[in-house]
């Protein structure tokens, strides 16, 4: 069975009060990954075709077709790998 | 000058990104470097290769050569008295960090005082701070008004007898805002006090004279100005620097470790050797002469005047667009080539990885100066910063952008 670290190439908090989480998706794996999400997300919004503003579980986040996701309001990182376990493993 | 014959020197610029060509907007974090850099850089590797000083073969003499020339260079840039006012260092902050150690350990104490603004990197706020815990001196702050200016009246008022040395960025890294640090430099000196100024974002886009100026410390870096990173510059005055004892000890720095009844007696080398222990980023010297070469020959008020050219362009486009807040003064005599800037529903970092997807590089986040974020009550903001190889063009792609995302 596949892991988030099958996916993930990095994980980065970025500064800023908004605490946004930055996460990159492997180049390799970027194109099953958004297909992944896009099946298992609900689409609010797309911009321009490249940017997808999507919910899982409650949570907002915004999805980039060059194989990044931002995300915000996860206390601790388990918490977010918890979520990304949900979202990116088939 | 001729901007499309300087693109043609720097290769990066024909890079794709995510299929689109690369605008580079991020140039205050660092820039994209020329041919004749990467190949001064190639060429000592290839044909020069020595440690420098104190060696007789030909490639140590050749590599001493190239490196020296570097720091003759420099000085001419800057226009220090002499050679020996020019401190090789890894970058700006080693170069804050230097003096903050060297003086702040050496002679400050309880009863001192070190002036900074609100509005500094934190490379020049967290050095002052962590001497400061050990040798008990107070450092007081400027503050800084809501357009990003520096308050001088608050600034002025607080530099007094107790006062030390003043810290003060010549040009803001968020906003772009240009302080006249020549007349802070003059209260500071009238007052006894040292003035230090924090070059990064002003000496690689425009003229800096440190004799007109007539500021004691300088802190700049290469990568900024089209040279590698890992090197960067503190100009110091020579009767300052004497002063100082050494922030790094090592070899090089040493005139003489003798030992005598069961220790090390041990003297400084003459400046500006005292202050480069260790073997120094030899190769990343040298690329700085070149791109020094590079930007003399291009004329650093011709640099200055394209960019102000720029930031006037994009100021008045961006102004237009609904879902864009400027932030940073509006009288735009007071600034440089820097944009901080918001889009109407996007975090700075949601914003950077949008235009990313375009090819354009965009900075996110607080830079390095949480404090002026504070003031300004931003959460964090986007940035665009231009260089000699920005076009309006450019600009004008960056605001299809964005008006495309509005429709």
């Amino acid at each position: 069975m596949s892991t988030v670290a099958d996916y993930v190439s990095r994980i980065e908090g970025t500064c800023g009060a908004e605490s946004d989480i930055i996460v990159t998706f492997k180049y390799e794996k970027k194109d099953e990954v958004i297909a992944n999400i896009m099946k298992k997300a609900q689409l609010k919004n797309a911009l321009a075709g490249i940017i997808f503003e999507l919910t899982f579980e409650g949570q907002s986040f915004r999805l980039y077709t060059s194989g990044k996701a931002i995300f915000r309001g996860f206390k601790t990182k388990m918490a977010l790998m918890d979520f990304l376990a949900k979202l990116l493993v088939v | 000058m001729n901007i499309q014959a300087i693109r043609q020197d720097f290769p990066i610029l024909n890079r794709q990104i995510n299929g689109k060509p690369l605008i580079y907007f991020d140039n205050a974090a660092t820039s994209q470097k020329p041919y004749s850099v990467i190949d001064a850089i190639t060429n000592y590797y290839q044909y020069h290769n020595g440690n420098i000083h104190r060696a007789i073969h030909t490639l140590s003499s050749e590599a001493t050569e190239l490196f020296e020339k570097s720091r003759e260079k420099i000085s001419k840039f800057i226009n220090a008295k002499s050679p020996n006012e020019i401190i090789f260092t890894r970058g700006t902050t080693e170069a804050i960090n230097l003096v903050a150690y060297s003086l702040g350990c050496d002679t400050l104490g309880s009863d001192d005082e070190v002036l900074i603004s609100l509005m500094e990197h934190h490379s020049n706020i967290v050095p002052w701070e962590i001497i400061a815990k050990c040798r008990g001196f107070t450092v007081k702050y400027g503050h800084v008004n809501k357009d990003g200016t520096l308050d001088y009246q608050d600034f002025m008022s607080k530099i007094t007898k107790k006062t030390k040395i003043c810290c003060l960025s010549h040009v803001s890294n968020v906003t772009g805002v240009i302080n006249d640090v020549k007349c802070i430099a003059k209260v500071a000196h009238d007052n006894g006090a040292l003035m230090l100024i924090d070059g990064a974002q002003s000496v690689p886009h425009m003229k800096v004279d440190v004799q007109d100026l007539n500021v004691d410390f300088l802190a700049f870096s290469g990568h900024k100005m089209l040279g590698p990173t890992g090197v960067g510059v503190l100009y110091g005055k020579k009767e300052a620097l004497q002063k100082m004892t050494p922030f790094q000890g090592g070899g090089e720095m040493i005139k003489d470790v003798s030992f005598s009844a069961d220790h090390c007696v041990v003297s400084w080398n003459e400046l500006p050797w005292k202050f480069e222990a260790g073997t120094p980023d030899i190769a990343g010297v040298i690329g700085l002469g070149a791109a020094i070469d590079y930007l003399v020959a291009l004329g650093m008020d011709n640099v200055f005047n394209h960019e102000k050219d720029l930031t006037q362009y994009a100021t008045e486009c961006l102004k237009k667009c609904r879902d864009i807040t400027l932030y940073g003064p509006t009288d735009l005599s007071q600034k440089c080539g820097i944009l901080p800037f918001c889009l109407r529903g996007f975090s700075s970092h949601e914003t950077a990885a949008l235009f990313n997807e375009y090819g354009i590089a965009l900075r996110s986040g607080y830079h390095c100066a949480q404090p002026l974020h504070q003031i300004l009550n931003l959460p964090s903001s986007a940035r665009a910063s231009f260089y000699i190889y920005n076009t309006k063009a450019e600009i004008d792609r960056f605001i299809e952008i964005i008006e495309e995302l509005n429709s």
